[in-house]
């Protein structure tokens, strides 16, 4: 039992310093993890804050500059040209030079003035129909706002009921908030199975597996090995996402650490055993970093990282029940935002239980057998 | 003469060769057909903004008949699925347990503000997701607008609002999001195959030692390195293929732009994405840290800061600054512009002459590298 032990302690020492001695890998385990966390917090998100447009105002008039003023004025609409006519628009359309075109109809204030519907259109460039959407959705606020004001002036009655939203949890319904937590599963997933797939594929091709065989371990004891180095690598990758998104995008962490980790500690065995599961059916370094990547990739599309999982197809949907990355996000997102529990955390940390100790023992069932 | 029949000899060979390295390597295979068909299908039909259910708690403190008016509208509501509850305790119970996505609170005074026409109701998101979150806010605006409509008031105006905005959306008239998933995908599929897979094949000549064995061989640089493109090339052109062929029978995204001005693009920045996947290749001669890099400059620009899915307008300056480094947002300009909008003079020429000057240095800069390997 204690020999046991020793070699594995021997193992893992050795696993430890195969990756850390050299620098150039050293650098690419913590990388990676940092510049991708900066690059999606700064990156990733559907709000606009700049969305260029071209104007066109027949009217000039009054009512139509007051318009004007709020849109300039909101801070996120940025005015490239005053355009003459019509035709002109599909110039700044086509070219993306604006994502939408503001035409004010020539009888704008008339029609207002006789409390007849004023018509603004607008055209957006539908290249990207989400971006489109979400400018089309920020002007309609605008124009919210100017009809608020107008019924107001002109003592018009308003709309019956209004509607007060408020967000918990997130305030301000900053994306930010909801994708950098998420990145703390996403990363370490990717970092770690392909670390773990690698360094045995790595032994493989160099040869240096087959010595390994022929001392006194275990295919047990050698999958030990494998997988703790890993899982702390892991834990150290999740921890530095963990800190940037603390300190650098200041996004306060409410939950508990004990939690936090203990779901992580979970979610990381199923990262590794799926690493050892694609170590032991490549043959060689391409291999086993092709098929990680293979089996990453709808992992993480299929984790709600993106777009929401309830609305995906029913046969798409019911396939993320065996993805480990779909608790693990909902679990660190609510540990993080939310000061969840235990108690509400169940559903997550139940899955992940299942699929972990089944990752690994099917990875240690395949590597004996592959071994032997 | 005899020169350049033994060069092409050589290149034959060791195209062949690598050929069948590629053919005989599942995984070759799987990166190469595998991968496109599982994007098409993950995009195609996995990947969806649009919230289609949401739960949410009603705590009704008003208890009229207006206010169950209001929540009968909710429940007729295709975006909601409504429980009734009693307390605010509880809609965050439902909230914090997840069985709800959001909560709706009709306060006591609801009927007689309604009365005097300002009454109020609050919507509260759960902003874990904030996405999602937004979809819910928006979707609310729905049922309560009707009820605008509905309710007869003295004013006898319209609740329209005196400004109304007519909207088009040029290019996806019908809002369909495979038009710009489509486009992005070819870029994405491209990428990997062209830069991720050969990013390992010349360190792994390196890592095996069977660089130095076709070091003795006649074998020069150019040939060696034009052996190795090729089959990648084809590859990446299969894939090119495969998704062209499911954005026009399984998608139905229209092809405005000319065919010829499309393969052009694909194969331009085909050549750039091979550029990247060699050079690294080459100079790293180590297969993990070569995927890894690969990994950082192509795939993870081509999906992030690409403009493919988020608006590059609205990133920091600094990253807008970087994105204009990368190859990815030109090639997503093009598939966008030449698939939606058509062969727009404006926005092609720029963006495939950056992309060939892109591939044309990258060339220039692997034929040095590996000259000074084998010298």
């Amino acid at each position: 039992m204690t020999s046991s032990l020793l070699r594995i302690l021997a193992l893992i020492r050795k696993e430890f310093l195969a990756v850390l001695k050299d620098p150039r890998s050293r650098f690419i385990i913590f990388l990676p993890p940092i510049l991708q966390c900066l690059i999606f917090g700064y990156a990733a998100s559907f709000d606009l804050n700049s969305v260029p447009y071209a104007l066109l105002d027949q009217d000039n008039s009054v009512a139509s500059a007051d318009l004007l003023s709020r849109i300039d004025g909101s801070g996120v609409f940025r005015r490239q040209a005053d355009l003459d006519k019509t035709k002109d628009a599909s110039t700044w359309i086509d070219s993306s030079r604006a994502i939408l075109v503001i035409e004010i109809d020539q009888n704008f204030q008339r029609n207002l003035l006789a409390g007849e519907p004023a018509q603004v259109q607008v055209i957006a460039d539908g290249r990207n129909s989400n971006t489109a959407g979400t400018a089309l959705g920020y002007f309609g606020r605008v124009v919210d706002d100017f009809n608020a004001d107008w019924r107001s002036k002109h003592s018009l009655p308003g709309p019956p009921i209004r509607a007060v939203i408020r967000s918990w949890y997130n305030p301000n319904l900053d994306s930010r908030w909801s994708m950098i937590p998420s990145l703390i599963g996403t990363l370490t997933m990717m970092g770690t199975l392909m670390l773990t797939a690698l360094s045995v594929a790595r032994e493989r091709e160099q040869g240096t597996f087959d010595q390994l065989l022929v001392t006194p371990f275990r295919p047990f004891e050698i999958m030990v090995g494998k997988a703790v180095p890993n899982m702390v690598i892991g834990l150290t990758q999740a921890t530095t996402i963990l800190l940037i998104a603390q300190f650098w995008f200041r996004i306060p962490f409410v939950g508990s650490f004990a939690v936090l980790y203990a779901g992580l500690g979970l979610f990381l065995m199923a990262a590794v055993g799926l690493g050892l599961f694609v170590s032991s059916i490549a043959k060689t370094m391409q291999q086993a970093m092709l098929y990680a990547f293979l089996l990453v990739m709808p992992f993480a599309l299929l984790s709600g990282l993106m777009t929401p999982i309830n609305s995906m197809p029913d046969f798409l949907q019911s396939a993320t029940v065996i993805n480990p990355l779909r608790y693990a996000l909902d679990l660190t997102k609510r540990v993080y935002l939310e000061d969840a529990g235990f108690a509400q955390l169940w559903p997550d940390f139940l899955p992940l239980t299942l699929i972990g100790s089944a990752t690994l023992a099917g990875a240690a069932w395949l590597f004996s057998r592959r071994l032997t | 003469m005899n020169d350049v029949s033994a060069k092409l000899r050589r290149i034959r060979a060791l195209t062949l060769k690598e050929t069948r390295q590629i053919v005989r390597d599942p995984s070759s295979i799987a990166i190469g057909v595998v991968f496109p068909l599982m994007m098409i299908l993950l995009f195609g039909y996995g990947m969806s903004l649009d919230v289609t259910r949401v739960a949410v708690a009603v705590v009704d403190e008003d208890a009229s008949s207006d206010s169950a008016a209001l929540i009968g509208d909710f429940q007729l509501s295709p975006y909601f699925g409504v429980t009734v509850v009693h307390s605010m305790a509880e809609a965050k119970t439902l909230v914090m347990s997840r069985k709800a996505d959001g909560a709706l609170v009709i306060p006591s005074d609801f009927t007689r503000r309604l009365h005097s026409g300002e009454a109020e109701i609050q919507i509260l998101v759960n902003g874990t997701d904030a996405n999602e979150a937004r979809i819910m806010q928006a979707y609310a605006q729905g049922p309560v607008a009707k009820w605008s409509l509905e309710q007869p008031r003295s004013g006898g105006s319209t609740s329209a609002g005196p400004v109304i905005v007519v909207d088009r959306m040029w290019f996806n008239e019908s809002n369909d999001s495979h038009y710009f998933l489509v486009p992005g995908l070819i870029v994405l599929v491209m990428t990997i195959i062209g830069a991720f897979l050969t990013a390992m094949v010349v360190a792994r000549e390196w890592e095996r030692g069977t660089l130095e064995a076709l070091f003795v061989t006649p074998m020069r640089a150019g040939e060696f390195l034009v052996s190795k493109f090729l089959p990648y090339f084809g590859l990446g052109m299969i894939g090119f293929v495969l998704c062209l062929l499911a954005g026009q029978f399984l998608f139905h995204v229209p092809l405005r732009g000319s065919l010829s001005l499309l393969c052009l693009a694909s194969i331009i920045y085909l050549l750039v994405a091979l550029g990247i996947g060699l050079l690294v290749s080459t100079l790293v001669k180590s297969q993990f840290l070569a995927s890894q890099l690969a990994m950082l400059l192509t795939f993870l620009p081509a999906m992030m800061l690409s403009g493919f899915l988020f608006d590059l307008r609205s990133m920091p300056a600094f990253i807008q600054g970087i994105t204009y480094a990368l190859p990815a947002r030109y090639a997503v300009a093009l598939m966008q512009t030449i698939y939606l909008a058509g062969d727009v003079g404006s926005v092609v020429w720029p963006n495939m002459l950056v992309l060939s000057a892109m591939a044309a240095a990258l060339m220039v800069l692997t034929r040095l590298a590996t000259r000074k390997r084998l010298s």
